[in-house]
């Protein structure tokens, strides 16, 4: 296995970078609690779908989940829909909002299961078969909102999950953090970790080695699924409707963040702390381009352009001829 | 691949006819499309005889004209064992900034030269995304997904957002020119443009290319299998830059096409179609992981899309159900397509 510590030292060295260019531009003001506050709450939801991408892709053997953005949506929509039935959000606000994050976390759950049957026991190829959910994920939530905005309203304590800090530390910011803090472990400390990454190193040793391949599949897309719920919750918390097509462009914002991360996309290797500082890297560039008064389609170009750029400095070693030593070739 | 049908004679009837199915499925998967466009199309005329009226029939020939040029560049490249999800945006790229130069700058250029502008446009992209997925080496789903965004974010920020509602004359008068034109029973003139036979045409050179030439062959050997490919001789950065180019001249000349038929130029237009176009590729029989398909299965795929989208209304399903019957559509023939290959 490579040692990727180059990557980490890289992506903190942006943040740093990005902080101090954005300080210097905007006068300090980029560095004001509120700004930073408010940079770290819009983080969680593309985050939480980053480290989705990335478990899927760590799966190997073409694996990707492309239906992330569209489960967290139906996640939101089927969870308004289905709590707003029975209970009221403006009048019983706590067990509106409790019931409305069981729901939306379990329609995630049951979305991302259903990926992973299909994967692992129909043989269907991820691509196709993420594609096909996305669809069905969206037609589904377009279907039960009848494509209308749902609207949620700002419950306690669903809102202050989107809005209210801890310790001046958006409370959002910390789910996520405690929800990235979960997978690490997950990959670190247990032998599902190890089957995932090993068995995206090599598939074909992971069979005749006797890995329990299809429940790991199974494992990974329902935990991506199951992520996708929360950003579900967390859109709907920071929103006061939630609505079908919400985030268009999150799907390619995900793959972006996994792969500056250093996730490799044939599988086998990727770490949630790098997912988690190439997030933050991104947000800090949103926010500096905001700061300079860009347009949104600038953005998607930056976007395009970064994420090939990316996608070269993996290619040819860039890291690891920026930091001789930290990281072998690989063979 | 196909199994021997000698071994099939001693089995009883019964298995026989079963694994001759099965055999039929894995030779020829655009078998199982034909059936169900046509048990689809025979279901709605029953449910509502409009359907057969030449009118929505002429609709759905219209309909699938730039969808079925998207597919064609699609199967291509899903036939290599790739995978596009920018054509859209070099179609919106291409059409858009064809129709602001020829209106603002050129305005005189005949039809044919704005025509072969967009597809060499429409090649030049492409071969940006060959050259990309050939050097980087990583899926070209990711790849693509990048210069999506590359080229619609380029398109928006610095070509312009704004709607084009009047074309120069010779792009609507190209989009008005009939092939065939008679009168409804209810007075109303049909028409079936003259740009619809762009369609067999390109299906035609598709077909020619895939399986009468050089290139053709190595585009299915790269499909099987890349390594041993490369090691056959072929060069796999000519295929991987000639079938992105291929699939980008395509992509250029259906966004001429959808401009001049819809008789104004939105920049916005197109993006976000594209797994429709792909889930017809998919239906039509060719596997996402590469080496098989036929054109003739693509074609099938993307009438059975079209048919599917408008004629849900006609049998009473409301169209918000349109998504979930395509993503229906596409996991079930992935799932049957895989079962069948298992089996056999």
């Amino acid at each position: 296995m490579r040692t990727t510590g180059g990557q980490l030292v890289m992506l903190i060295a942006i943040n740093v970078l990005l902080l101090a260019i954005g300080a210097a531009i905007s006068g300090g003001s980029f560095l004001s609690l509120f700004n930073l506050q408010s940079m770290a709450s819009q983080l969680p939801e593309i985050g939480l779908l980053a480290i989705g991408v990335m478990l899927a892709m760590c799966a190997g053997n073409g694996g990707i989940d492309l239906s992330g953005i569209a489960l967290a949506n139906l996640s939101g929509v089927l969870s308004a829909v289905l709590v707003g039935m029975f209970l009221s959000s403006a009048d019983q606000e706590a067990a509106f909002s409790l019931a409305f994050i069981a729901v939306a976390v379990l329609v995630g759950a049951v979305g991302g299961t259903l990926n992973g049957l299909l994967i692992a026991r129909m043989n269907i190829t991820p691509i196709l078969c993420t594609l096909g959910t996305q669809m069905a994920f969206t037609g589904i939530a377009v279907v039960a909102s009848n494509g209308r905005a749902v609207t949620v309203g700002s419950p306690e304590p669903l809102s202050s999950i989107g809005n209210a800090t801890f310790l001046q530390v958006p409370i959002g910011f910390l789910v996520f953090m405690a929800a990235a803090g979960l997978i690490a472990a997950l990959l670190k400390f247990t032998p599902y970790g190890l089957w995932l990454m090993l068995m995206g190193t090599n598939p074909r040793a992971a069979t005749y080695a006797g890995f329990p391949k299809a429940r790991v599949l199974v494992a990974t897309y329902a935990m991506s699924g199951t992520l996708s719920g929360l950003a579900g919750v967390i859109i709907a918390a920071r929103n006061v409707n939630v609505k079908w097509d919400y985030g268009t462009s999150y799907l390619l914002i995900a793959i972006l963040i996994a792969v500056m991360a250093g996730v490799r996309p044939e599988g086998g290797y990727g770490r949630v702390i790098c997912v988690v500082m190439a997030a933050i890297a991104l947000q800090l560039l949103s926010s500096m381009l905001n700061f300079g008064g860009l347009s949104n389609f600038v953005r998607d170009f930056a976007w395009g352009a970064l994420l090939l750029t990316f996608l070269a400095v993996g290619r040819y070693d860039l890291v690891g001829f920026l930091t001789p030593g930290t990281r072998k070739k690989p063979v | 691949m196909n199994p021997a049908p000698l071994d099939l004679v001693d089995a009883g009837p019964r298995p026989a006819r079963a694994s001759r199915l099965r055999d039929l499925v894995a030779r020829r998967p655009e078998a199982i499309t034909f059936v169900l466009l046509v048990a689809i199309c025979v279901a709605v005329s029953v449910a509502n005889p409009a359907f057969l009226q030449a009118s929505s029939l002429i609709d759905i020939g219209r309909a699938s004209v730039v969808m079925g040029l998207f597919a064609l560049g699609v199967f291509v490249i899903l036939a290599a064992g790739g995978i596009d999800v920018s054509f859209t945006a070099i179609a919106a790229f291409t059409m858009y900034s064809l129709t602001v130069l020829v209106s603002k700058h050129v305005p005189g250029l005949p039809m044919p030269v704005i025509v072969l502008m967009a597809m060499a446009g429409g090649a030049l992209l492409g071969t940006v995304n060959g050259l990309l997925v050939h050097h980087l080496r990583v899926p070209s789903l990711i790849v693509t997904i990048g210069t999506q965004y590359l080229f619609r974010g380029f398109l928006l920020s610095f070509i312009g957002t704004v709607w084009i509602m009047s074309l120069p004359p010779q792009m609507g008068a190209f989009g008005r020119m009939p092939l065939l034109q008679f009168e409804a029973a209810s007075g109303a003139t049909i028409t079936l443009p003259m740009y619809f036979l762009v369609l067999p045409a390109a299906a035609l050179v598709t077909w020619w290319i895939l399986n009468r030439t050089l290139m053709g062959k190595a585009i299915f050997a790269v499909g099987g299998n890349a390594g041993v490919a490369a090691r056959l001789g072929y060069n796999l950065r000519t295929v991987h830059v000639f079938m992105f180019a291929y699939a980008g001249a395509l992509a250029g000349l259906a966004g001429i096409i959808h401009t001049c038929a819809n008789r104004q130029s939105n920049p916005f237009d197109l993006v976000g179609t594209e797994i429709n176009v792909i889930a017809a590729v998919v239906l039509g029989g060719a596997r996402i992981t590469g080496g098989t398909g036929t054109v003739l299965g693509t074609l099938l795929g993307v009438l059975l899309v079209v048919v599917v989208n408008s004629v849900l209304v006609l049998v009473g399903i409301p169209s918000t159900w349109q998504r979930v019957v395509v993503g229906g559509f596409i996991l079930l023939a992935a799932a049957f397509f895989v079962t069948c290959q298992k089996k056999s």
